[in-house]
């Protein structure tokens, strides 16, 4: 196995082993070679792995933020269900309050009403009977007026007048 | 001692077969290519834990793919995402052998232009074959930018035309003389620090100041092993920005 000696053949050129051309064969086979490994190593498995693993991460994420914010809607979906309920319920309380007011105040006025109506007879009633009494009372005068007149016409005048004289000058005068 | 330059040398091992006339053989580069393929598998399979919620090295190993497929998604769009492999490969091909690169008795491979260049080269030919593929013969377009004035058209297109071809040759020759700049400014400075240490005396004292310099470089050159990776990443998805985005 003969071996190359680069070395002496950097001597005779003097320059860089850079610049020795005899051994660029080497090392652009071997780059090839190595670079080659690397590169099916880097495409065939290991960054398949980190996209795998950075996708799945991010798809995560990006779930717990959906079912998040789908929670956060159901949440609020139910905050308005809530308040409606409740408004629901407060107009349901203000009606049942209204209706039974309205009906207390109908019971109020009839009752007023019945009590007004049955005053109101017993007024009548009352006026007739004191209208009554005057009538009599005032008949009762007449009565006694002729009864007077005749007794002074037949004192003084020693004379019996007519019962039926006496009136009719009574209505006159 | 051991010259600035001796730390880039192949040393063939054992030589295997011929390809082309061309030597192969198992060498100080290969078997660095092979460490740093296999620290890059044996970290992501580290990483491969699958969890929902992740630990420490799964973190790790997601937070590598959101980079880079950032880097793609944002410069070229999400139907890149098939280059995905091929960038991240790159990236980390580039990243792990400059890392290791600097350790002590390693060898840094991308410190050789021809590795830097059959990367680059390699990249430019998937940009040129996916937009051929994908665009027929429309994807010349890229080289004659519309609604300009059909008289300065000649030079436009030759400007684009060089500036295309200056893109694998950039790319290559950045990273290549990056590593290079790096690895020999430390070993300049750890030369001359071990140059002093040997004088004695009171010249020894002074071996503090290189000393101080190479734990700044190596610091540096930490930063510049990332950025490289990250610069040779990004330019290759702003050249794959062509295959999908022929009008510009």
């Amino acid at each position: 196995m003969a071996e190359t000696t680069y070395e002496g053949a950097d001597a005779a050129s003097g320059g860089l082993p850079q610049l020795d051309v005899s051994t660029w064969g080497s090392q652009i086979f071997w780059l090839a070679l190595t670079f080659a490994v690397l590169y099916f190593a880097l495409s065939r498995f290991i960054l398949p792995n980190l996209r795998d693993t950075i996708a799945n991460r991010s798809d995560r994420i990006a779930d717990d933020l959906d079912a998040a914010s789908r929670m956060q809607r159901e949440a609020e979906e139910a905050e308005k269900a809530y308040e409606a309920a409740l408004k629901d319920a407060r107009a349901k309380a203000s009606n049942v309050a209204e209706t039974t007011r309205q009906s207390l105040d109908a019971e109020i006025q009839k009752e007023l009403d019945a009590a007004d109506a049955e005053s109101e007879a017993q007024a009548l009633v009352a006026e007739g009977r004191i209208r009554d009494i005057k009538t009599a009372a005032l008949s009762n005068i007449d009565n006694v007026a002729s009864d007077v007149a005749g007794t002074l016409v037949r004192e003084l005048t020693g004379k019996s007048v007519t019962d039926a004289k006496i009136r009719a000058a009574l209505a006159k005068g | 001692m051991a010259g600035p330059m001796e730390q880039f040398e192949i040393d063939s091992k054992v030589d295997l077969f011929e390809i082309a006339g061309q030597q192969i053989s198992w060498t100080n580069s290969a078997f660095w290519m092979v460490v740093t393929v296999a620290a890059i598998i044996g970290f992501f399979l580290l990483t491969m834990r699958g969890k929902l919620i992740p630990g420490r090295m799964q973190s790790m190993g997601e937070l590598s793919y959101q980079f880079i497929a950032d880097m793609v998604r944002d410069t070229v769009g999400p139907e890149a995402m098939r280059f995905l492999p091929f960038v991240f490969a790159l990236f980390f091909f580039i990243l792990f052998a400059n890392l290791i690169g600097m350790n002590p008795y390693a060898f840094t491979t991308t410190s050789h232009l021809a590795v830097t260049a059959a990367l680059s080269f390699f990249t430019i030919f998937i940009v040129i074959i996916a937009g051929i593929w994908k665009n027929g013969f429309k994807w010349f377009g890229i080289f004659a930018p519309s609604g300009l004035p059909i008289a300065i058209m000649p030079l436009i297109i030759l400007i684009e035309i060089v500036s295309f071809v200056a893109r694998p040759v950039t790319l290559a020759v950045r990273l290549f003389a990056n590593m290079v700049a790096g690895h020999v400014m430390l070993k300049l400075f750890a030369i001359f620090a071990a140059y002093l240490v040997t004088k004695g005396g009171v010249t020894a004292l002074g071996a503090v100041l290189p000393v101080v310099g190479t734990i700044g470089i190596i610091a540096l050159e930490f930063l510049v092993a990332a950025l490289q990776a990250f610069v040779f990443a990004i330019l290759t998805c702003i050249y794959l920005n062509d295959v999908y985005h022929v009008d510009h």
